[in-house]
């Protein structure tokens, strides 16, 4: 099988708990990334779901080198991205871009839709000379569907899905090969979700694009992913294709969040079986021991307090799960 | 003259801006009974949150102005009431719960506080009453060792645990209505299945009547008896839920319908409504919908569609509602 386009090895990212204004010292650390491992093959989709706070976005952040991570490697490519500098950097940079999930506050709104999707280019020139750069503008404005004309206006004269769409042009300006979508369609009304997903599959076949999809809909999650990995508490859970991960999932996490999403049709109301998880998410800041999804799960044993399950294939089906008593339960109906 | 527990009947509703006036609810009329759960679904801005804020009489007026309609609690019309008996019926009949718990909670006043105040305020009653009250109501919506809870801050509680507190504070008087606007939209589905399943036991125990209003359609489908479909401030579509999800008789509905993913299956390319929400400003003439509608036809263009009964409580504001139920 050729290389993966991205490879996540082992990565980490815990936030120092300071106290004290003038002494700063560290009383703890918040564990939002802890140990997360996965690859993205060219032109595939890997959708990401967990609850809030489970380390989604920091997850993006470190992909993005927006954060720097506390350990663990990223490699695009086969090259390891933190620690460059220079050129490298910058064709890193320019080869994995981000769409945000905000579409009314990820644009600022001083600038002009021209000047947004174009500014990329000010960073990295060699990408559109000068004088060729309106041009560029327009067909991007062209390819996610919005007026060519309309790149003098400002983003407030622009609907919320209309938005999101300058936020993928402006991520396509500099021809990426990798795209962190996090949450991108969570703020949109259903009709106008709809077509920012086909924008974004049909930019996916046209382009050969690489996706890491962030979403806590799991419907949407499924609908456009080719693999799906599930986070709990800075951890990855369980990670299989689609239909690994939506119909013969093993980890009880993944089954207590497949039983809870709402079905669109009344008539599977009585046959649906929720399971139901009792209390809240710990924090991240102080994890529960040995499995952290322990303090919620309706089959923690003793082991599960002592020893962390690894992420690894286990004999209820073919895919890696970290439960130490992984079992198949059809929950999806 | 009909006598359920609520009605919303022909409202009309105008914001009065400096960019002009925006026509916001253009005769909406909805109704709703001791028990059951009416959902009102539709896109962001079709009207759901103002016309509950009508129904509160929390509406913002000025800029915003009723100019006809009634609102009716048990046969009495809640806009020409006066204003003192008006108030003794919010939160003692008809109670309102909304999205962001959060920004709804005083950050300054612990938990305890806030619900045994809201006791003290409208019931007059003393203040070790209440407090023995607000651990029963906390109790009631399941926050786990509520009396030590009394002493917390909203921020030292999760979001869904926040939820339960409003859901506590606005049913302190035993309302007869509770109006949800989008209570768990900021929540996780996890914690949303949980408040979902509390209203639930809630509605039932207490014979409340619940407006839940969404845009979500897997929530709808899980808990409404009848769904009311906004769209550009009016009811393009009403029914109960198995006939609507299995046969929508207005476009807007079917539109929805078919542009969600499924949980269940991996699904093709997704049908798109498309265009854009109309802008209230200039709503498009004839039937609202007719710019984004892929069956209009020159007249819908030129009339109002008016509401069109379709039988067994089923209306329906498309003209040609009869050919697509029928068809
Ligand atoms: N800069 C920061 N400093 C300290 N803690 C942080 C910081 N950024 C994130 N966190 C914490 O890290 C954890 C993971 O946050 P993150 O934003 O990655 O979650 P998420 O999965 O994206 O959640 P959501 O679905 O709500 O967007 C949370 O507990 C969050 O409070
Ligand atoms: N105080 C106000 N002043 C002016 N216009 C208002 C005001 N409140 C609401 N509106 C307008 O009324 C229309 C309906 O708003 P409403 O809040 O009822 O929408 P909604 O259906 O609840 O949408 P959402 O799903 O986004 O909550 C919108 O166009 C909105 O801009
Ligand atoms: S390892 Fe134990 S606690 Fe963790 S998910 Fe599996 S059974 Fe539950
Ligand atoms: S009246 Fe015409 S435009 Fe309006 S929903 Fe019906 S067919 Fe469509
Ligand atoms: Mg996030
Ligand atoms: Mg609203």
């Amino acid at each position: 099988m050729a290389e993966p386009i991205l490879q996540v090895s082992n990565l980490v990212k815990h936030f120092p708990i300071t106290r004290g204004i003038l002494f700063q010292s560290q009383v703890g650390s918040v564990k939002a990334v802890d140990g997360v491992s996965f690859e993205l093959n060219k032109g595939e989709t890997l959708g990401i779901v967990g609850e809030s706070g489970c380390g989604k976005s920091t997850l993006a952040k470190l992909i993005m080198q927006l954060e720097r991570p506390t350990s663990g490697s990223v490699t695009f490519k086969g090259q390891q991205i933190f620690g460059q500098s220079g050129g490298e950097l910058r064709r890193t940079r320019r080869n994995i871009q981000m769409v945000m999930q905000d579409p009314y506050t990820s644009l600022n709104p001083r600038m002009t839709v021209g000047d947004i999707i174009g500014e990329p280019y000010e960073i990295h020139p060699e990408v559109a000379p000068k004088g060729d750069r309106q041009r560029r503008v327009q067909e991007l404005l062209e390819l996610v569907g919005l007026n060519p004309e309309h790149i003098n206006r400002y983003p407030h004269q622009f609907s919320g899905g209309q938005r999101q769409r300058i936020g993928i042009a402006r991520a396509l300006a500099l021809r990426p090969e990798v795209i962190v979508c996090d949450e991108p369609v969570s703020a949109l009304d259903v009709s106008i979700q709809a077509q920012v997903i086909n924008l974004l599959g049909r930019l996916q076949k046209e382009m050969g694009l690489s996706y890491v999809f962030i979403a806590h809909d799991l419907s949407v999650v499924r609908h456009i992913s080719d693999r799906v990995g599930v986070m709990y508490l800075g951890k990855m859970v369980e990670i299989g294709t689609e239909q690994e991960i939506y119909e013969r999932p093993t980890h009880p996490y993944t089954q207590a969040l497949l039983s809870a999403v709402p079905v669109a049709d009344p008539t599977a109301r009585a046959n649906r079986e929720i399971i139901r998880l009792e209390g809240d998410v710990p924090s991240p800041a102080n994890p529960p021991s040995g499995c952290r999804f322990r303090t919620r799960c309706w089959k923690a044993q003793d082991i599960c307090a002592t020893e962390e399950p690894a992420l690894i294939d286990r004999s209820a089906d073919a895919h890696p799960s970290a439960c130490h008593f992984a079992e198949l339960r059809h929950v999806v109906a | 003259m009909s006598n359920h527990l609520l009605e919303v009947d022909n409202l009309h509703i105008e914001f009065r801006t400096r960019d002009g006036v925006a026509k916001v609810i253009n005769g909406v009329s909805y109704h709703l009974d001791p028990g059951e759960t009416l959902a009102v679904l539709g896109e962001s801005g079709s009207g759901k949150s103002v016309t509950a804020q009508a129904i509160m009489g929390i509406l913002d007026m000025p800029p915003g102005v009723i100019t006809n309609g009634e609102i009716r609690y048990e046969g009495r019309n809640l806009l020409t009431m006066p204003e003192e008996e008006r108030r003794r019926l919010r939160g003692k009949e008809i109670a309102m719960i909304f999205q962001d718990a959060l920004s709804a909670l005083n950050p300054v006043y612990s938990v305890g506080f806030q619900i045994s105040e809201t006791l003290r305020r409208n019931e007059g009653v003393a203040k070790d009453v209440a407090m023995k009250r607000a651990v029963e109501l906390m109790d009631l919506v399941k926050i786990p060792a509520a009396k030590d809870r009394l002493k917390n801050y909203p921020h030292e509680f999760s979001g869904g645990m926040r939820q339960r507190v409003m859901i506590a504070m606005s049913l302190a008087q035993n309302p007869k209505v509770l109006i949800a606007d989008e209570p768990t939209t900021a929540l996780d589905v996890t914690v949303q299945a949980q408040i979902m399943d509390l209203l639930a036991e809630l509605r039932r125990e207490l014979d409340m009547g619940l407006i839940l209003i969404t845009h979500d359609l897997g929530v709808v489908a899980d808990v409404a008896d009848r769904i009311a479909v906004m769209y550009a401030g009016r009811i393009v579509e009403h029914a109960d839920v198995h006939s609507i999800y299995a046969k929508p008789a207005h476009p807007y509905t079917q539109g929805l319908l078919d542009s969600i993913p499924r949980l269940d299956s991996k699904g093709h390319e997704l049908s798109t409504i498309k265009g854009l929400p109309p802008n209230l400003l200039r709503p498009p003439s004839g039937c609202a919908f007719h710019p984004r509608c892929p069956m209009a036809q020159q007249v819908c263009q030129e009339k109002v569609p008016p509401s069109l009964n379709l039988g067994g409580g089923r209306t329906s504001a498309c003209l040609f509602a009869e050919e697509i139920l029928h068809g």
